[in-house]
């Protein structure tokens, strides 16, 4: 457990908490403003991937890459709104499981069809690939560094846009009650598709960031959704900052769990059988946290929504 | 308003057709010769048990349980361990099953119950996952790959189970024990009181009710029953693995008894037999079956309200 291997941990748990940000923000706000239970929002991150690929094979940059692919992931989320979701606003959370799962049945078999089954890769660009020395004899990725910064950075952006832009004011009014906002004269309809429409959008974006460092396949949103709703759950539905501080949480305890649960158990137990349990605690660790957090606080961190 | 005349007659007269196809089928596949569909109707039947079972708790008690799948691989893999140790005998196995079962469903459904909503199927969802990576890491008993049985649940020392046809009609027979239970518990004082807290749990309260104790007990032999489920799965296919307990699979158990229709048992089987009978028909034209299977899906909630049962003639609408 040197300290070259914890730091280097750490630098991995945070990256895959931003990516979780990314994804979970699009789902909290959704949920918390429509009352929206979206299983496919997974299927969104797995398709900025599979975009950013394609767009990469016309253009032959990654940047170009990330243009398609933001745009095609925004068009295919407003689609689906219009197509399906719209329909489902006002029926239970039964109904929108049951639709939702079948579009993620649908798309993960359409990515095969188009795509293949095989793993699929994305080149780093030129601009961030290779390393940089942060610490002593300890060699990190630029493009890592640079997905970590990203993510910090469209954070602080989503807060001002929460919290001090008007159309902010208004989601969080939606969140709070939506019944009332629409009442004082708000096109709630529109405001839906506009938070739906961004919140795609930042799933797919985590899927373009995630492309170059993870294999492109079918499914590969599927993980990561559940991941998602973990955090937004711990994080409270709704909020924004819950949703930042629990996909921090999730990230670090997920990633530093697999990297020394099976250390830490070996202090408490014989060498085999810590290795039988290393690996099954680190897997469960963020679902102990959340139901910890669930059976002391039912309503997350930073409950939105009053009652 | 359950129970009408009218109503039950009607539901009475659904099973006795369902149960009796079910009951004639291996007569008729001997005529014909194939035997696939005798197994292909065993696994019907194992998932109808669990779609009842998830029914009970679904359609009658409001909880959308996202980790049900999870019930069917504990109580696949007791039965597994079991006989990995050579206990293969039905008086050790079938106890120890329930038991580890509803222990499972008591433990996580104490905890889950405290929450609502979303936030209930989120929970349910997180234990289903727990259920699913111990399974993985049960390094000893085949880990990810899963664990073969060498064989079938005996009775009594005798391996009756192993013929195909006494198997079948064994199966046959707990599908109908767990209906009828099923059918007893919904239509009990206790039946009322959980169908009461999905309606209003306000009143309830207000007439002096707590509905925790009555919603845990139902998830309780919810568990028990999926995890019969399960058991027979085990046996059906000699194998257990971790993927009985996905998320998906808990998925797929949700879309059975939405597709039967919500608070009808017999819904409950129908649609689990029309999800399992629709997936074979729909893989034998491609492989790409879930392209065709996602969109049913979504027009099915979009416009098929009170699921199939609710096409049968002088079936119930959708109240």
């Amino acid at each position: 457990m040197s300290a070259t291997l914890f730091a280097v941990q750490t630098l991995n748990g945070l990256q895959l908490g931003i990516l979780l940000f990314l994804i979970a923000a699009g789902l909290t706000l959704v949920f918390g403003v429509m009352d929206f239970i979206n299983l496919a929002h997974g299927v969104q991150y797995m398709l900025g991937a599979y975009l950013a690929v394609a767009g990469y094979g016309i253009t032959g940059t990654f940047w170009g890459a990330l243009l398609i692919a933001l745009v095609g992931a925004l068009v295919v989320g407003l689609l689906l709104e219009v197509l399906i979701f719209r329909h489902l606003y006002d029926r239970d959370h039964l109904d929108q499981v049951l639709a939702t799962f079948g579009v993620i049945l649908f798309l993960n078999e359409a990515v095969k069809v188009v795509w293949g089954a095989a793993p699929l890769t994305l080149p780093m660009p030129d601009l961030l690939s290779g390393s940089v020395e942060i610490m002593d004899g300890l060699l990190y990725p630029v493009y890592r560094i640079g997905l970590i910064v990203t993510g910090l950075a469209v954070a602080v952006l989503l807060y001002v846009l929460v919290s001090k832009t008007r159309a902010g004011m208004l989601v969080r009014a939606g969140a709070t009650n939506a019944p009332m906002v629409s009442a004082l004269g708000v096109d709630i309809r529109r405001l839906f598709m506009l938070v739906f429409g961004f919140g795609t959008m930042l799933a797919g974006f985590a899927g373009i960031l995630a492309a170059p460092i993870l294999v492109v396949e079918p499914g590969m949103g599927d993980n990561l959704l559940i991941l998602a709703f973990v955090v937004i759950v711990i994080g409270g539905i709704g909020s924004i900052r819950g949703a930042f501080l629990a996909a921090l949480i999730v990230g670090l305890v997920d990633t530093l769990g697999r990297g020394f649960a099976t250390d830490i158990a070996k202090l408490l137990l014989s060498p085999s059988a810590a290795n039988d349990v290393g690996p099954a605690i680190a897997s469960m660790l963020i679902y102990i946290l959340m139901a910890g957090v669930l059976f002391f606080r039912p309503t997350g961190l930073f409950p939105v929504r009053g009652g | 308003m359950h129970f009408t005349p009218a109503r039950l007659s009607r539901e009475l007269l659904g099973a006795l057709v369902v149960f009796t196809l079910f009951a004639g089928l291996p007569v008729l596949a001997d005529l014909m010769g194939d035997t696939f569909i005798v197994f292909f109707t065993i696994r019907v039947m194992v998932f109808a048990i669990a779609a009842v079972s998830l029914s009970l708790i679904l359609g009658y008690g409001a909880m959308v349980s996202f980790g049900h799948a999870a019930y069917l691989g504990v109580g696949a893999y007791s039965v597994a361990i079991l006989a990995e140790h050579g206990i293969w005998d039905v008086t050790v196995s079938l106890p120890v099953t329930l038991a580890v079962c509803g222990l499972f469903a008591l433990v996580t459904g104490a905890i889950s119950l405290k929450t609502r909503g979303v936030y209930f199927i989120m929970i349910t969802l997180a234990f289903g996952q727990m259920a699913y990576y111990t399974a993985t890491s049960l390094s000893a008993y085949g880990g990810d790959d899963g664990l073969t049985m060498w064989g079938r649940t005996e009775i009594l020392g005798s391996t009756a189970l192993g013929d195909r046809t006494v198997f079948y009609y064994v199966v046959l027979g707990c599908l109908l024990a767990c209906y009828l239970i099923a059918r007893m518990v919904v239509a009990s004082r206790f039946g009322r009181v959980l169908q009461g807290a999905k309606q209003s749990e306000m009143r309830l309260r207000a007439i002096g009710i707590d509905p925790y104790a009555y919603r845990l007990v139902a998830y309780v032999i919810a568990g028990m029953m999926a995890g019969l489920a399960g058991a027979l799965l085990a046996n059906a296919a000699e194998f257990v693995s971790p993927a009985y307990m996905s998320w998906h699979r808990s998925g797929e158990l949700i879309v059975m008894v939405v597709l039967g229709g919500l608070g009808s048992l017999l819904g409950a089987i129908v649609g689990a037999a029309s999800f399992l009978v629709l997936e074979e028909v729909l893989s034998h034209f491609t492989q790409h079956w879930r392209l065709i299977f996602g969109p049913f899906l979504v027009l099915v909630v979009l416009f098929g309200r009170g699921g199939l049962i609710s096409l049968l003639p002088g079936g119930r609408k959708n109240d």
